[in-house]
């Protein structure tokens, strides 16, 4: 397939499925009433749920998707492999952790965004912890090392604040925020999230280059002009700014980083800077497509968002492991 | 013209010396074998010279900034490391990286370049091919037209005939000592001293870390160097088409 057709058809999938995540709900509106009140705000409540809950829910899906996506593929694409995720460098399991901290101590009930903010702390830290600690010079391995050994402190240290927690309602908030959702998340949220998704966007999506060049390996790209500590820096920034804040205002998100490149790979000819942006609209259409699915299955259960996400990634993933397994000789 | 001028070129693995004041400067219109035994050192002169290992002493090419010296330099690793099926053609496009600026599509110039560098490692007809479900030796030429690709007056080529069929390697070879002709340079490590011996317009001689030798193949390829950095014995003859050499066997 031409690239610029699949990208037309990623960007024509995403906007109707940004359609259908604005028609769905169980507010029961029909679609003309739903998107006129949307454009010309006839209609008191129509268009309250249409203008403050779902197009921020919906805009949130594409913006979380897409950051998952791209950093997803940028991330496989400088470690060469195709399981790496966006979870890997320790980010999203620290912003996890600064906001089961706001939970646990009550910050979260103190303002409308402390959530997303002590998210946010935990990812900003995050990442400064590992450029310390992955140095200036050292390769990929000393970078999957530091997010390991991070993830793993951040992961510890949330069981420690969820087994002293005193509070058993803290504690069950605190697991279902964990599963992920977009459910009832504001404009507020946005403003909160999309300066930095779009800082991570900026940084990543010009990688594409080096990123290509790395397919050779590390010294091959160095020797084509290819600056590796500067691109891994940029790598590390991106990511942490693209996940941090998918984290922070949508809790944890799994296989959307991992499955979206790993589905797209094939229809841009395995080249790691067309990847960037497919993985970018592929990751916003999975992300909108789960969300809607949440809304249509059990709609009275509130059913998470990172649950349905793995139900649905986890069998894809399956099958691509029997497709590659069937290409084997 | 110089095109690598190396002085005092030392490279350290901890306190050990694996290069050790290398000296040495290449001209266009040369190809130059660099030969010796494993861990001689021949490796870490070329990764040296070319700034990716940390060194001390000067390499005319660790001066230059990354983008003008991909421009100038080639280099093509011992490793044949391709991470994702990428498509032949668009592999060796990947040649023409430094030649681009970002978001660049590529010209008429650089689908010449990569065209004639597919011809020239014989893989016209290869091109929409996934490159990892090639074989060994085809990855390896695969490569090496990537390194042509880059279309720069130094080439620096670690062990790119290892694993090619015997018509590959003198194709390669062959490839090489025109691009000198042309008045490049070409800087290539090899274990097959007859190639060498055939081909190369000098011989470099490393044993552990220094350079023991250096200069034409008949001066290099003498008995004693043999036995002292070898340990091989060897007939070597002049033919009609230039030396000849055939390892004979291990002195004890």
């Amino acid at each position: 397939m031409k690239t610029a057709h699949l990208f037309a058809m990623l960007a024509l999938g995403t906007m109707a499925l940004f359609l259908v995540s604005l028609l769905t709900g169980p507010a029961g509106f029909g679609m003309g009433e739903s998107l006129s009140a949307l454009i010309t705000g006839q209609g008191e409540a129509v268009t309250l749920v249409m203008r403050e809950i779902r197009l921020p829910r919906a805009i949130l899906a594409v913006m979380v998707g897409a950051s998952l996506g791209v950093s997803g593929a940028a991330l496989q694409g400088y470690l060469r492999n195709p399981l790496a995720e966006p979870g890997l460098i320790g980010v999203s399991g620290s912003a996890a952790l600064g906001a089961v901290i706001a939970m646990q101590t009550g910050l979260a009930g103190a303002f409308a965004l402390a959530l997303p903010l002590s998210a946010l702390s935990g990812a900003v830290v995050a990442v400064l912890l590992i450029v310390m600690l992955a140095g200036p010079r050292g390769g990929s391995v000393t970078l999957i090392l530091a997010g390991i050994a991070i993830s793993a402190l951040a992961g510890a240290l949330m069981s420690l604040v969820l087994n002293l927690s005193p509070n058993p309602f803290a504690t069950a908030e605190t697991v279902f925020w964990l599963m992920g959702s977009l459910a009832d998340r504001s404009f507020a949220h946005l403003w909160l999230a999309a300066p930095f998704m779009l800082l991570g966007w900026a940084l990543l999506l010009p990688l594409g280059r080096g990123l290509d060049a790395l397919s050779l390996g590390e010294d091959a790209a160095a020797a084509m002009g290819v600056t590796l500590s500067a691109l891994r820096l940029r790598l590390v920034l991106g990511v942490a700014a693209c996940v941090g804040a998918a984290t922070a205002v949508a809790g944890a998100i799994g296989f959307v980083g991992l499955v979206v490149p790993h589905l797209l790979r094939p229809l841009v000819g395995a080249r790691p800077s067309v990847l960037l942006g497919a993985s970018a609209l592929g990751g916003a259409a999975m992300v909108l497509m789960a969300d809607s699915a949440v809304r249509l299955v059990l709609p009275e259960r509130d059913l998470k968002l990172g649950v349905v996400m793995a139900i649905i990634g986890a069998p894809l993933f399956l099958h691509l492991i029997a497709k590659t397994r069937r290409a084997e000789p | 013209m110089t095109l690598l001028r190396l002085d005092g070129l030392t490279v350290k693995r901890g306190d050990c010396p694996v290069v050790d004041g290398a000296n040495l400067t290449l001209a266009a219109g040369e190809l130059v074998g660099l030969i010796g035994p494993n861990g001689a050192g021949k490796t870490s002169l070329m990764r040296g010279a070319l700034g990716l290992l940390p060194h001390t002493g000067h390499s005319s090419l660790t001066v230059m900034d990354p983008g003008p010296r991909a421009r100038h330099a080639a280099w093509l690793p011992q490793a044949r490391e391709i991470a994702w099926p990428i498509a032949v053609e668009t592999l060796v496009m990947l040649g023409r990286i430094p030649h681009l600026t970002a978001g660049q599509r590529p010209t008429a110039a650089d689908r010449a370049a990569v065209a004639a560098a597919l011809a020239t490692m014989d893989l016209t007809g290869f091109e929409p091919r996934a490159a990892t479900e090639l074989s060994g030796g085809e990855q390896g030429r695969v490569l090496i037209a990537r390194a042509l690709a880059q279309d720069t007056p130094l080439i620096l080529a670690d062990e790119p005939t290892a694993g090619l069929d015997p018509g590959h390697q003198i194709a390669t070879m062959t490839a090489f000592a025109r691009l000198a002709a042309q008045g490049k340079a070409v800087l290539v490590s090899l274990h097959d001293l007859g190639l060498a011996a055939r081909h190369c317009t000098r011989l470099i001689l490393m044993h552990r870390g220094r350079i023991h030798a250096d200069g034409r193949p008949s001066e290099v390829l003498t008995r004693d160097n043999l036995a002292q950095v070898f340990g091989i014995s060897a007939h070597i003859a002049q033919g009609p088409d230039g030396l000849i050499f055939q390892p004979l066997e291990v002195l004890t």
